[in-house]
């Protein structure tokens, strides 16, 4: 049985996660069953949305931070002043909502969500499960992206995490050291650099003139997507978990531009500007 | 100031020394030293009439006596054994700090020198409890200040500590020698500062998994030249840099240094230096235990582990290899306690460890070993009594190592003695468990996490509960329970009927109704602590234990199904517990109560409450 957590999640998977979910907790009691209804009910909301739009933004980025939280081992609960987290950044997508969750708030079985009206994506993040205190987990996931540089077969002296980065139409491929960056904002940047010589003119003035937004502008525009291939051999899009789950998993990154990129990238350079 | 007050003379001394003289006392008194024999105290009653119990000697007897449990029994005897008790005891153990005012403890116990306190629901460890939740130590530290000035020690546990108060105990307490903050949060290496520079007759540090500021590592390099008391020391969990040099020469001044624990940044070379200057440690915590080279040769390295003849619990060990874990195998015979949980030891590794570890007791590891790593644990450690193996990648469902039901089993027929288990895994069946429990009858501590919440038995696909049954009725001491997986009301049934001595209760995910509350409630007399999540419990099975939360430290219920109304009743009924909710950030649904946190308490309802917290 798979297990229902997620650190973090996109609109577009949210069918098929809340339907994962729904599977799982069929197995447990029955009052499960009425949420996950509710759960599998597809929209374009995201996982987490409530009847408040207001508290909408909120439980979700509550949930959006308890995977990044979770890395970087800071809890915070207050929802709204905590926008610099940013990984909230993907979700401003839509503002569609699940239907409802107040009938669900009675049932908190399998919710595991601090937050109780954010029960369908309970399934997906559990909120304080298992339980580990933070300290052991902030320094299991810095081990983990550590073992990531020894599986990858990369330098381990040192924590180097080289990864291949291809570029459509490039005509050759570069390679980029996860490990020198903290953030996806500075891999937006690193990238930028690598890629300068082949990008376009479009808009982009020269070094000089680009602003870390008009970076990402570039990158993670319509023009482009960036992109990386997971452990599973699966090509995902780079910015929707935390940092360190990224550079755990992440084998090789792809900037796609041109035909195949339109209609993938993230419509809203928020997205951008808010990522760590 | 005085640093003892003296007791002052009770009017009715003479009458109260009769009254401790009558038959009925000295049998008690009996009772406490089961050496004495009847015939004489029946004698020393008949004869010297004017001399018996006289307060002073009462309380030199009690002050003998240092379970805190047996020091309430004792002030239940009588008047003056209460007084006798109050008088003699320094140590006060405050097990949830919002039960009792610092105002009522100072009052009744006039000359404590140490102090232990709890604060938050345990599962604040996890993010179910809001910051600025409360638990602030400062009010408490303001008390003492004028109640205790010559405080000497001082132990928190979940409580909200602030530089300011760090700074606080640091100047107005000039005898203070011992602190201890484990899971606190609130300051930063500021405080710690303050303690270095200003304890002049500190011995104990030892700061644990906190949710610290880490500013830096210059608070080490604040302790004086002049401090050689220092006896304990241990800064594992703070990640900044130390000042090495600084370090190392207080290891070399402070010679009666017991407990040494550092944090990952110190290299095994320096190690080996610290080492070199502290033979005399009985608790190592190494730095990192990898290095591209060291500077001298192995062999010199695992002398001084060799020399370390009083070393009996090792921990750190962080991302040690098979290159350099030999170095301790000199050390391995005498270990009674081995933490390796955050050592990625892989199963040959840990088994070629232990080959050398005939002596433990406690052992802490990574689930990284495997079930492999684990029929080592089961075929070098007889003696093991505590084993924790907790998941290196807890969060990823990637992942299809860690351990399983058939290490556990390993290790259960290896350790016959094994008391205490921590167990974190991702599948379970009813009869591994059921094995574990024939194995090792003398579990006191059972707590099994199959982290996939709700997961059944993995071969019979049933529910977990016959695995839980069998641990309760099996052991018969058990005092501490976490269960998990797919429970139904049948596990809690098992418990109520069972668990006569089980006083610490933890519920995730678990139960179909509201019986399976109830049957706990309704059983398990020495029932201390309930801390209960995502179940549906309701309002009918909150109110069950009306009668009995009175006779327990605290319940907590968040994500169950209670309702404000229910909890406004409880509290109606038992004004001597605090019922708080713990209102949700969105205050979607006002009529439920997401976090319910219930606790006897004789300070009344909190004046500290945060505007999110509502006393009923």
């Amino acid at each position: 049985m798979s297990v229902p957590l997620e650190h973090d999640y996109i609109g577009l998977s949210d069918a098929s996660r809340s339907s994962e979910s729904s599977n799982i907790s069929s197995d447990q009691n029955e009052p499960n069953n009425v949420f996950n209804l509710k759960a599998t009910e597809l929209s374009l909301g995201l996982p987490g949305f409530s009847k408040n739009v207001g508290a909408t933004t909120k439980n979700f980025m509550l949930g959006a931070k308890r995977g990044f939280a979770d890395v970087s081992g800071k809890w915070v609960l207050k929802g709204g002043s905590e926008a610099q987290l940013g990984v909230n950044g993907g979700f401003e997508k839509s503002q569609t909502l699940t239907p409802d969750v107040k009938p669900v708030e009675d049932k908190k079985k399998g919710s595991g969500n601090e937050n109780g009206s954010a029960q369908p994506s309970a399934k997906a993040q559990v909120v304080g499960w298992p339980p580990i205190r933070s300290f052991r987990k902030n320094t299991m996931a810095a081990n983990s992206s550590k073992n990531a540089d020894v599986t990858e077969g990369s330098l381990a002296a040192g924590g180097c995490l080289f990864v291949k980065v291809s570029m459509d139409g490039a005509p050759y491929l570069r390679k980029i050291d996860l490990k020198t960056n903290h953030n996806y904002a500075e891999l937006s940047k690193a990238l930028e650099k690598m890629f300068s010589c082949f990008t376009l003119g479009n808009g982009v003035k020269g070094r000089e003139g680009l602003s870390e937004s008009n970076l990402k502008d570039l990158l993670h525009g319509s023009e482009c997507v960036l992109t990386y291939e997971d452990k599973d051999g699966d090509w995902m899009l780079v910015g929707d978990v935390p940092w360190e789950m990224f550079i755990d998993s992440c084998k090789r990154l792809r900037i796609m531009k041109g035909s195949e990129a339109i209609g993938l990238a993230p419509r809203s350079t928020e997205k951008c500007k808010n990522k760590i | 100031m005085d640093p003892n007050p003296k007791r002052p003379k009770t009017v009715d001394r003479v009458d109260s020394v009769e009254v401790v003289n009558s038959s009925e006392s000295t049998q008690l008194l009996c009772s406490i030293d089961p050496n004495r024999k009847r015939a004489k105290t029946v004698d020393r009653v008949d004869s010297a009439e004017s001399t018996q119990f006289p307060d002073e000697v009462l309380e030199r007897v009690l002050s003998l006596i240092d379970s805190h449990k047996d020091r309430s029994s004792v002030s239940l005897v009588c008047k003056d054994w209460y007084n006798a008790e109050r008088w003699s005891r320094r140590h006060v153990f405050i097990g949830n700090c919002y039960s009792v005012s610092p105002e009522i403890v100072a009052a009744r116990f006039p000359r404590i020198r140490s102090v232990t306190i709890k604060g938050k629901p345990r599962f604040s460890d996890f993010n179910l409890v809001p910051e600025d939740w409360g638990a602030d130590i400062y009010p408490w530290l303001s008390v003492f200040a004028l109640a205790y000035p010559f405080l000497e020690e001082l132990r928190l546990k979940r409580m909200a500590v602030s530089d300011e108060s760090l700074e606080f105990l640091a100047t107005k307490f000039c005898n203070f020698k011992a602190l201890s903050l484990l899971s606190c949060d609130g300051f930063s290496t500021d405080g710690l500062k303050a303690i270095a520079t200003h304890c002049k007759n500190l011995t104990e540090l030892d700061i644990q998994e906190n949710g610290i500021d880490d500013l830096g590592g210059h608070w080490l390099s604040c302790f004086p030249e002049t401090l050689t008391s220092l006896e304990v020391l241990n800064f594992a969990s703070l990640n900044s840099e130390v000042s090495f040099d600084a370090l190392e020469k207080l290891v070399s001044r402070c010679k009666s240094l017991k407990v040494l624990k550092v944090n990952r940044n110190i290299s095994l070379d320096q190690l080996q230096k610290l080492l070199s200057h502290c033979p005399q440690l009985m608790e190592l915590g190494t730095g990192a235990f990898t290095q591209e080279l060291i500077s001298g040769p192995v062999t010199e390295f695992k002398n001084m582990f060799s020399n370390c003849r009083n070393l009996i619990t090792l921990s750190g060990l962080w991302d040690a290899t098979p290159l350099y874990l030999p170095v301790i195998y000199p050390a391995c015979a005498r270990l009674t306690f081995l933490n390796l949980s955050y050592a990625t030891l892989r199963s040959d590794e840990l088994a070629n460890l232990l080959s050398h570890c005939k002596s433990l007791r406690r052992l802490w590891l990574l689930d990284t070993v495997g079930d492999k790593g684990l029929e080592a644990v089961g075929s070098c450690c007889p003696f093991l009594e505590e084993l924790r193996v907790f998941p290196a990648h807890p969060f990823d469902q990637q992942i299809f190592l860690g351990v399983t039901e058939s290490g556990f089993v390993s290790v259960s027929r290896g350790c016959p003695r094994l008391r205490y288990v921590l167990y974190f895994c991702r599948q379970m069946t009813n009869a591994a468990v059921a094995a574990i429990a024939k194995n090792c009858p003398d579990f006191t501590h059972f707590r099994l996490c199959i982290m996939n919440p709700g997961q059944p038995d993995y071969l019979t696909k049933e529910p977990m509960d016959e695995a839980f049954g069998s641990i309760v009725k099996t052991c018969t001491k058990l005092q501490r329970l976490a269960i998990s997986g797919l429970l139904t009301d049948r596990t809690f049934e098992y418990i109520g009927k069972y668990s006569k001595n089980l006083e610490t209760l933890s519920v995730a995910f678990a139960g179909s109704s509201d019986l399976g509350m109830e049957y706990v409630l309704q059983g398990c007399p020495k029932l201390r602590k309930l801390e209960i999540r995502d179940c549906p419990f309701g309002n009918a099975a909150l109110l069950s234990g009306l009668t009995k939360y009175e006779s327990m430290r605290s319940l907590w219920m968040s994500a169950c199904n209670v309702s404000m109304n229910a909890c406004r009743a409880l509290a109606k009924e038992k004004p001597r517990l605090n019922v708080e909710v713990i209102r949700d950030e969105d205050g979607a649904d006002d009529s439920q109560a997401h976090k319910v946190y219930v606790y006897r308490t004789v300070a009344g309802p909190r004046r500290d409450a945060p505007p999110f917290v509502l006393t009923l």
